[in-house]
C-alpha cells in the first residue's frame, strides 16, 4: 500500500567534521501531529543533524526529504515553512526585542506589530517589546526567540534544546507551546536533555557515539 | 502570506541601516581612518600642494581602498557572531537576495559616505574642484565594485582567527585594476584631458562584478554555514 | 564514455595512477630540460640586441608560462571540486598551489636578474613582470586561506571558491597592468621578451617549456599522492598502501 509521503524523512544520514564521524547514518521521519525527540550525550552530533535538517548543511551521504522531495531540490521554499531556533537565543543586541521579531519574521510572512506583541504576551516578555535584546535576561532572550517561532507559523519546528535558561514556568511554556503547535497538525524535532512530558505522539532517536 | 523579494530586501536594507546607526561610531571611523591616512602621506614625504598634487589620485584611491577594508569585516562578521546570519539564511528568501541586500546597504553606509567626504580629502591634496566630479564618479564605481570584492573575501574568512589581515590579503590582489582605472580617471580630470575612457572601464568593471559576485559570495556564505 | 571520468574520482585509483606515472614524467622532463639547458646555453648564438643576458629566457618564460598554467589547473580543479563534489579535485587544486606559486617566484626572480643587464636595476614596473607579482599574491591568498581554517573539507571548498574567483579577474589583472603601463611608455626600451627567434634559439625554449611541464606534472604526482594520504588517513587502503 502506497501511503503518500508526508512530512519530514532523513535516511542513512553521514556527517564528517574533518576526521570525526559525527553522524553515522542516521535515519527517522516525522509525520504531522509528531514530535521528535532527540537526545543523547554531548558532542553525538544533535545540533549537526539539526543543521542538516534545516538545509544549512550538506550531508555527505543520506539524503533528507520533505513531502516526499529532496530538500536540496527547492531550498528556499522548504525553509519558508520550518521555524529553527538555534542553541543561542540568536537576537541583534542592538535592536528591540519587537524589531528583532519584525525584522526575522517579516521576511516569511506578512505581519502585523499587532500580531508581534500577541505573540511577545504569549511567551511572557510582552513588556519587553521595546527593550533593546542586550538588556534582557538569558531567559528573557530565550523567551523572545520563542515568540519569533510562534510567530512565524511555520509547518516544522526544529528547536535546539528550547528549554535551556528557563524557570519552570518558562518549561511549562515551552510544553505547551510544543502541544498546541503540534495538535495543530505541525511537526516538530526537539533537542533536549531531559524527558518530555506532553500528551502527544513522541518519538525518540538516540545519537550515541 | 508569502513576502515578495522587493520588499524583503527592503526589510533587509531597513534592518542594516537601523543596526549602523544605533552605532553611529562604526559608520565614522572608516572615514576618519580615510582622513587619517591622506594625511600621512604630505607628512611622510613633506611635498608642497603643487607637488602633492602629481601623488593625489594615487594616494586618494589607496586611502579609500583601505578605509574600505576595514568596514569589509563587518558585513557578516555581527551577524555570524550572534546566530543571526542563521536565521537569515533559513528566512526563505535565498541567500543571494540576503547578501546582495546586506552589501547594498553597506555600500550606502561606506561606500557612499567615502565619496561624499572625498571633496575634503581633495582639497587637503591638491585637487582640483574641476576634477572632483569625475573623482566623485570613480570613487562611486570603484567603492561599490569593492564592496562586492569584499563581500566574497568576508563570507569566505568569517569567523577565523586574523580574518580580518587575510581578507585585505585576499581582496587587494583582486583590486588592483580598480585602483589603476580609478587613479588613471582621477588624474586625467585633474590634467584636463578626457577620463571618459577610464571611467568606461571601471563601469565595466563594476557591472561585470555586481553581475558575477553574488553567486560567488553566496557560495562563500554557504561554505561558512556548513 | 564518462568512466574514465568518474574513476578519477576516486581517491586510491588516482594514488595508484599518479605513483605509476610519476617516474616516467621526472624522467621525460629530464631529458627535456638537459637538452634545452645545454643547447640553450652553450650552443645558441648570442642575441644581437641583449647579447648572453637574453639566455635567461630558457628559465624566465618557461617558468612565467607555467605559473598561468597552473593556475588554469588549480581552478579547473577546483571547480570540479565544488560542483560535483569530487574530493580528488581539491588534492590536485591543494598539491597545485605551492608549486604554480614557486613558479611565480622563479619567474619574478629570473625577471629581476635579467632586467638587471637591461634596465640597469634590479626591479622596473615592468607590466608582466607587474602582473606576474599581483598573480603570485593572490596564490598566497589561497595558500593562506587553506590554511587558515581548522576544518580541511571547509579550507578546501573556501580555497577553491577563491581560485575559481580568481581565475576570472586573472585577465582583468593582467589587461588593467599592460593598461597601466602603456601610460608611462618610454621607461622599459628594451622588453623583456622574446627576441624574434631562429630555430637555435627557439628549439632550447620549447624544450625547457616542455620540461617544465612534465616537472610539473611529476611533482603534482608525489603531492597529490601525499594530499590524498593525508585526507584518505582513515581509509582502510591507505594503511595497505603505507605498508607496501
Amino acid at each position: 500500500m502506497n501511503i503518500a509521503p508526508d512530512g519530514l524523512e532523513f535516511e542513512k544520514v553521514h556527517v564528517w567534521r574533518g576526521d570525526r564521524h559525527v553522524l553515522q547514518g542516521v535515519s527517522a521521519n516525522v509525520r504531522p501531529r509528531e514530535l521528535l525527540h532527540i537526545s543523547g550525550p554531548n558532542g553525538t552530533g544533535k545540533t549537526t543533524l539539526l543543521r542538516v535538517l534545516s538545509g544549512l548543511l550538506r550531508p555527505e551521504q543520506g539524503s533528507v526529504r520533505w513531502l516526499g522531495q529532496s530538500i536540496m531540490t527547492f531550498r528556499t521554499e522548504y525553509q519558508a515553512s520550518l521555524a529553527y531556533a538555534s542553541h543561542e537565543p540568536a537576537l541583534k543586541g542592538d535592536l528591540t526585542a519587537l524589531e528583532n521579531l519584525h525584522f526575522a519574521v517579516g521576511l516569511k510572512r506578512r505581519i502585523t506589530a499587532e500580531e508581534l506583541h500577541a505573540a511577545l504576551d504569549r511567551t511572557g516578555v510582552g513588556a519587553c517589546a521595546d527593550l533593546p535584546a542586550r538588556v534582557l535576561s538569558a531567559g528573557q532572550r530565550r523567551r523572545v526567540a520563542l515568540a519569533r517561532v510562534l510567530a512565524m507559523s511555520a509547518t516544522v519546528w526544529l528547536l535546539d534544546e528550547p528549554y535551556t535558561n528557563l524557570d519552570a514556568s518558562g518549561a511549562d511554556l515551552v510544553s505547551g507551546l510544543l502541544q498546541a503547535h503540534v495538535q495543530g497538525g505541525g511537526l516538530a524535532l526537539v533537542v533536549a536533555h531531559h524527558e518530555l512530558r506532553l500528551p502527544c505522539s513522541i518519538r525518540r532517536l538516540e545519537l550515541n557515539s | 502570506m508569502k513576502v515578495g523579494a522587493w520588499r524583503a530586501f527592503v526589510l533587509i536594507v531597513y534592518r542594516e541601516l537601523c543596526l549602523s546607526f544605533r552605532r553611529p561610531e562604526h559608520l565614522f571611523q572608516p572615514l576618519v581612518f580615510f582622513l587619517i591616512v591622506t594625511t600621512l602621506f604630505p607628512l611622510g614625504l613633506s611635498l608642497q600642494l603643487s607637488q602633492l598634487r602629481d601623488i593625489a589620485p594615487g594616494v586618494l584611491w589607496v586611502a579609500a581602498l583601505l578605509s574600505s577594508l576595514l568596514s569589509l569585516d563587518s558585513l557578516f562578521k555581527s551577524d555570524a557572531d550572534d546566530g543571526t546570519l542563521e536565521q537569515l539564511a533559513l528566512s526563505g528568501q535565498g541567500l543571494t537576495l540576503i547578501v546582495v541586500a546586506k552589501t547594498c546597504a553597506h555600500w550606502l553606509l561606506t561606500g557612499l559616505a567615502l565619496v561624499v567626504v572625498s571633496p575634503i580629502v581633495a582639497i587637503a591634496l591638491g585637487i582640483p574642484t574641476a576634477a572632483f566630479a569625475t573623482m566623485m564618479m570613480s570613487l562611486a564605481l570603484g567603492t561599490l565594485t569593492l564592496s562586492w570584492l569584499g563581500a566574497i573575501g568576508a563570507g569566505l574568512t568569517i569567523g577565523l582567527r586574523r580574518g580580518n589581515v587575510l581578507l585585505s590579503l585576499i581582496v587587494l590582489p583582486l583590486a588592483t585594476p580598480l585602483l589603476i582605472f580609478g587613479a588613471a580617471a582621477t588624474e586625467r580630470a585633474i590634467s584636463g584631458t578626457s577620463a571618459v575612457g577610464a571611467l568606461y572601464f571601471l563601469a565595466a568593471l563594476c557591472v561585470f562584478t555586481c553581475t558575477l559576485a553574488p553567486f560567488a559570495a553566496t557560495a562563500a556564505l554557504r561554505i561558512t554555514l556548513e | 564514455m564518462w568512466t574514465w571520468f568518474y574513476k578519477l574520482a576516486s581517491p586510491p585509483y588516482v594514488y595508484g595512477v599518479a605513483a605509476a606515472l610519476m617516474p616516467w614524467l621526472l624522467g621525460t622532463a629530464a631529458l627535456a630540460m638537459v637538452y634545452g639547458l645545454i643547447a640553450g646555453l652553450a650552443f645558441a648564438p648570442p642575441d644581437y640586441q641583449q647579447g648572453d643576458a637574453f639566455r635567461m629566457i630558457y628559465v624566465h618564460v618557461p617558468a612565467a608560462i607555467m605559473s598561468l598554467s597552473v593556475y588554469m589547473v588549480m581552478a579547473t580543479a577546483s571547480a570540479v571540486a565544488l560542483i560535483w563534489r569530487i574530493k580528488v579535485g581539491h588534492a590536485v587544486a591543494a598539491a597545485s598551489a605551492p608549486i604554480g606559486a614557486s613558479f611565480a617566484l622563479l619567474a619574478l626572480v629570473t625577471g629581476s636578474l635579467w632586467g638587471r643587464p637591461m634596465w640597469g636595476t634590479y626591479w622596473a614596473w615592468d607590466p608582466r613582470l607587474t602582473s606576474e607579482l599581483i598573480l603570485l599574491f593572490i596564490y598566497v591568498g589561497v595558500m593562506s586561506l587553506r590554511s587558515a581554517f581548522e576544518d580541511h573539507a571547509r579550507g578546501d571548498r573556501a580555497a577553491a571558491l577563491l581560485a575559481v574567483v580568481g581565475v576570472v579577474n586573472v585577465p582583468i589583472v593582467h589587461f588593467s597592468v599592460v593598461w597601466w603601463n602603456s601610460l608611462h611608455q618610454g621607461a622599459t626600451i628594451v622588453k623583456l621578451g622574446a627576441p624574434s627567434m631562429p630555430g637555435s634559439m627557439l628549439w632550447p625554449l620549447l624544450s625547457m617549456w616542455l620540461g617544465f611541464m612534465l616537472f610539473y606534472g611529476a611533482v603534482l604526482c608525489t603531492r597529490v599522492q601525499a594530499e590524498v594520504l593525508n585526507r584518505e588517513r582513515q581509509a582502510a587502503w591507505v594503511r595497505e598502501a603505507i605498508k607496501s
